[in-house]
């Protein structure tokens, strides 16, 4: 019986999280559109393409190209589900970064000079943002006592209030892993990329569509994550993450590409003092 | 015809990504091309997305003559290109090398090098031309296999 809860809800979560994460795929090209004066795609364009995507030809000049997806998909998958269950945050990273080392493996395959570069950046992005994430679930234990999310999402008090400083570190990885301006370096969702499409480039057809939704699985994943701040009641748990949502693209409309040198300034400068000040704060 | 087959016919039509390729056009025709994602017309309203990578392109956008420097790399862009796909050529240049057709480093239009499926007239092509051509290239885009 326990069995057939958790497949149920594990399939429930995954199909939540492909609906979440089109949908808010397409607000963010609506939105962007009408910061332009423009009117933007429908809001089901995000699906319409991913279909499109599925339905293309298959090119792979390396067979990691076509394990990588498939992989990457199912470790961001695999964090979804354990974040559902409630379960070890750790863990949820720990598997999620699994998912980003495929995409960058499979990337890493191919010869292609932009692949490689962005590769390159990919991996100073995980570099800065994972580190600040684990930094947050250690703040995390810090507060609650326990790692797990259930202990979490059981606070009397907004986690907000006690840890300002790494919400806006959070803020920082948040803006990276949705590839928004001023750091969508290593691949961003348009044509003016210096890079082209940066880690995306060499995939193909069903194999980009697959990694489509692999994005809108981490998005949905750290807008989780967001809402483990204010965990006290559902309106909070639903307004912070959508308020982050809506700032990072704000951001990216108002925002040039910074360089990777400046990520790291950023990352490792004032994200990680912030988080230490938030740290010793604590335990103070 | 299935339910699967539908869907994705239906999202084939409402999904193009364009790659746009200058061959040697006097950026005339380039202009109108890129005008069409301003404001004004917002191809993006019916799910238009200028792409910057061949492998990712469903159609191909090609202004001006194709001449024996650029013959190659155009038809490496279209090889490049996955199944289905189509091929726009945009301009009095595009359609038969135009007014340089003559010239001895020109081979004329692009359907010297790779097929082309529409075919946009113009001097240069206007924005709301280069619309219609596209929206004709996606009846045969999804109708491809």
């Amino acid at each position: 019986m326990e069995v057939m809860r958790t497949a149920g809800l594990s399939l429930a979560t995954l199909t939540a999280a492909i609906l979440l994460g089109g949908l808010l795929s397409a607000i963010d090209r609506r939105l962007t559109a009408r910061l332009q004066s423009r009117q933007g795609p429908p809001l089901s364009q995000p699906f319409l393409d991913v279909i499109k995507l599925m339905a293309k030809e298959r090119m792979v000049t390396n067979p990691w190209q076509a394990f990588s997806p498939v992989a990457s998909l199912a470790a961001a998958a695999f964090a979804l589900v354990l974040f559902a269950l409630q379960g070890d945050l750790l863990v949820v990273l720990f598997v999620h970064m699994v998912g980003g080392v495929f995409l960058v493996l499979g990337a890493m395959a191919s010869p292609s000079p932009y692949s490689q570069t962005a590769c390159q950046r990919e991996l100073w992005q995980m570099l800065c943002c994972e580190t600040l994430l684990f930094l947050i679930a250690g703040a995390l234990y810090l507060t609650t006592g326990s790692f797990r999310i259930s202990g979490m999402s059981a606070l009397s008090e907004p986690l907000l209030f006690r840890l300002p400083f790494l919400f806006a570190a959070f803020l920082f990885a948040l803006t990276v892993k949705m590839r928004k301006s001023p750091f969508d370096l290593a691949g961003c969702h348009h044509a003016h990329q210096e890079l082209v499409r940066g880690v995306y480039t060499e995939y193909v057809g069903p194999h980009l569509g697959l990694l489509e939704i692999v994005h809108w699985f981490d998005v949905v994943l750290y807008l989780a994550i967001c809402s483990l701040f204010w965990a006290t009641g559902s309106r909070g748990m639903v307004l912070l993450p959508l308020a982050a949502f809506l700032a990072v693209i704000l951001l990216d409309n108002v925002a040039a590409r910074l360089t990777w040198r400046w990520m790291l300034g950023w990352g490792w400068g004032a994200a990680f003092v912030l988080s230490a000040v938030n740290l010793f704060w604590l335990k103070g | 015809m299935g339910l699967i087959d539908k869907l994705i016919s239906t999202a084939r039509r409402r999904s193009p990504w364009l790659l746009h390729f200058d061959c040697g056009s006097c950026n005339g025709c380039d202009i109108e091309t890129l005008a069409c994602l301003t404001p004004v017309y917002d191809v993006e309203r019916f799910g238009v997305v200028n792409v910057g990578n061949p492998k990712h392109a469903d159609i191909l956008l090609v202004t001006g003559t194709v001449n024996h420097r650029n013959r190659e790399v155009l038809a490496v862009l279209f090889e490049q290109m996955p199944e289905p796909k189509v091929v726009v050529a945009i301009g009095a240049c595009g359609l038969s090398g135009g007014i340089f057709r003559e010239a001895p480093n020109v081979v004329g239009g692009v359907d010297k090098v790779i097929p082309v499926d529409v075919y946009v007239p113009g001097c240069p092509a206007r924005p709301e031309a280069i619309i219609d051509g596209v929206m004709l290239a996606l009846e045969k885009f999804r109708g491809k296999q």
